[in-house]
């Protein structure tokens, strides 16, 4: 990897620039004194190549699924097909403009109808808004459609949602964002939701709890039948959190489980770009009894076959984003799943179950599992088994982030580390199904390296990564002390 | 193994409890600050807020985590501990000399229901 870490600023010179305009012809067109800015805005001025050869050097150190392997756990890091940006690019797609009459886009409508009969298909869920633009924004909207379902039944007491302590924290953060309290339920050793400890927690102020399944330890809920049914019988609505739908794709349907209301990670599960090249894009579904709450705008499909944009609705949760979302994610999540195919996308959660737990059983010997089971998409461990403590002078071994820093040395992404945080070294692995078994064996034998390393000379791992442009942040006065602009750099 | 000074009450939510008279002086223990990490802010309420036994009165952000502080006991803040604002790392250094709020207390038999020294280091060996 070639090193590279200038500013675009740095590289500024005064009056350098990559355009050249003649005089205005007509100079008695200013824009008005009282409007115009009193000191010219701080830009870079540089030429043409200086910005192409700034942004292509900052490129070439990127790591993403393009370059390697990305475990990173709970994000669903799966091959992007390029077929995806291909379509995307296609000009009646991607010259349209969200205020064009409904009569010219007809064929942008009829991809949202088409990718929302999908989905449902997919998940068992009745209808979609595609409004929110991330997941949590998906879950911030599907809690608003829940409170708005409570309030026009004229329940208002129903304040308060129950999510589990393996939640991603997304979810407690949304529903106090949706001015909902959030209670606690806990998991059992298994790690699994404690029924038991659930029965007392429901009541008449409940609006509804959130999960996930298979939850943030990769673990099937197998007591959600039991878990709706408690939640119904309570006059709550059940919320599934879609970050973990890989391993159930097409197979094991959300609106099956009992769920009313749910949000789908389209840059996760169906292959559209994130980590940092997003946009995202987090679709909520809900059962047909909830869509006079659905946002607006939505579309929907006349008698005559021709499509228009449902603008108003009185007992709708409101409007979340302009529009209609990221249409261009949601033109790369159809592509992706009409490529696949109602046959092949049933094989996306048994391969990545498959990657998975392949990993896990190749390398529990070297790091601890604190729940040894068969897992779905993904696993947790809980850090090293032998940390070399004994070859140190202060009794600290190697870390899980120790672990995270020295796999960049062997040319991986790190997993996700320290969530959730019902273990102290957390270490989430997320293989997906798009990684060859050359690959998955690659990262086990690098992971396996690095035990090895740690009992044998711990040093090694607290002092990685060695081969990286970027040693270890300091990340802790970054947070004490922010540098915000380039201007307060010293 | 991290340091339990004698003489002070604990919360099982780990805070520390030091009694002046009527007014409590009310930190986070040695475990907890290690617990945390490398704290790099501490949310505290004003002077004058009413805070209430069990509830959140604050909060700990670290570079691993984000933890709410919740009240040993009820009463009245009669000071914040100012110094935290710029150097949140004097949690870290010493978590029983940098306290971070005081409280008059309305219920000093409040005091009764939390732990001494030996019952917060049974809670923390746990």
């Amino acid at each position: 990897m070639r090193y590279y870490d200038k500013l675009i600023f740095e590289l500024s010179k005064p009056g350098r620039t990559g355009y050249s305009l003649p005089a205005s012809k007509y100079p008695e067109l200013q824009i008005p004194a009282g409007l115009s800015r009193e000191t010219p805005a701080d830009l870079p001025q540089v030429s043409e190549v200086d910005v192409v050869r700034h942004y292509t050097n900052l490129s070439q150190m990127n790591f993403g699924v393009d370059t390697g392997f990305y475990p990173l756990g709970s994000c669903t890091m799966k091959y992007n097909p390029k077929i995806n940006e291909e379509v995307a690019a296609m000009s009646g797609f991607n010259a349209l403009h969200p205020l064009q009459p409904e009569s010219s886009v007809q064929g942008a409508l009829e991809v949202y109808y088409e990718t929302e009969k999908a989905l449902a298909t997919i998940t068992g869920l009745d209808r979609f808004t595609f409004q929110p633009c991330a997941g949590a924004h998906g879950e911030l909207t599907g809690l608003m459609i829940m409170r708005q379902y409570h309030i026009s039944r004229g329940d208002l007491k129903r304040t308060k949602v129950i999510v589990p302590d393996s939640a991603h924290g997304t979810n407690p953060a949304s529903a106090a964002v949706c001015g909902l309290e959030v209670i606690v339920v806990k998991s059992k050793e298994n790690g699994l939701v404690d029924v038991e400890d659930l029965k007392p927690l429901l009541n008449d102020e409940i609006a509804g709890i959130m999960m996930t399944n298979p939850n943030t330890l990769g673990l099937f809920e197998r007591e959600i039948g039991e878990i709706a049914a408690l939640v119904h019988e309570c006059g709550a609505l059940l919320y599934y959190d879609g970050a973990n739908t890989n391993p159930l794709l097409g197979r094991v349907r959300p609106g099956d489980m009992g769920f009313d209301i749910m949000h789908l990670n389209l840059h996760k599960t169906f292959s559209t770009p994130h980590g940092g090249g997003g946009p995202g894009s987090g679709p909520v579904g809900i059962k047909e009894k909830l869509l006079p709450h659905i946002p607006v705008p939505y579309v929907a499909k006349n008698e005559d076959g021709s499509f228009s944009i449902v603008k108003n609705s009185a007992e709708s949760a409101g409007t979340v984003s302009g529009f209609l979302g990221n249409f261009g994610v949601i033109l790369r999540a159809l592509t992706y799943i009409l490529m696949l195919g109602k046959q092949n996308i049933l094989m996306a959660g048994p391969l990545a179950t498959l990657s998975a737990n392949y990993i896990k059983e190749s390398l529990k010997d070297c790091y601890k599992l604190p729940i040894d089971t068969v897992c779905k998409h993904e696993f947790v461990f809980d850090g090293l088994i032998n940390d070399g403590a004994d070859k140190t002078e202060d009794g600290h071994g190697a870390t899980t982030l120790d672990v995270a820093k020295r796999i960049l040395d062997y040319g991986f992404h790190a997993p996700t580390i320290y969530f959730p945080l019902l273990f102290h070294q957390a270490l989430m692995i997320e293989p997906t199904e798009t990684e060859s078994k050359e690959t998955l064996d690659d990262f086990i034998d690098a992971m396996r390296k690095i035990a090895a390393e740690a009992a044998e000379d711990p040093a090694l791992l607290k002092s990685a990564p060695h081969n990286a442009p970027i040693k270890r942040p300091d990340d802790t006065t970054a947070a004490r002390q922010p540098i915000l602009k380039y201007k307060d750099c010293k | 193994m991290s340091k339990i000074v004698e003489g002070l009450r604990y919360s099982d939510s780990h805070e520390w409890v030091k009694v002046e008279g009527d007014i409590a002086v009310i930190g986070v223990s040695d475990f907890a600050q290690s617990e945390m990490g490398d704290i790099t802010y501490v949310d505290m309420p004003d002077e004058d807020e009413e805070v209430t036994a069990g509830e959140e009165f604050g909060a700990l952000e670290s570079v691993k985590a984000s933890s709410d502080l919740y009240c040993p006991v009820s009463g009245v803040v009669v000071e914040k501990n100012e110094d935290l604002e710029d150097a949140p790392e004097k949690v870290n250094e010493d978590a029983y000399a940098n306290w971070i709020i005081k409280v008059k207390m309305s219920d000093p038999s409040e005091l009764d229901s939390l732990l001494d020294a030996a019952g917060y280091k049974a809670l923390t060996e746990k």
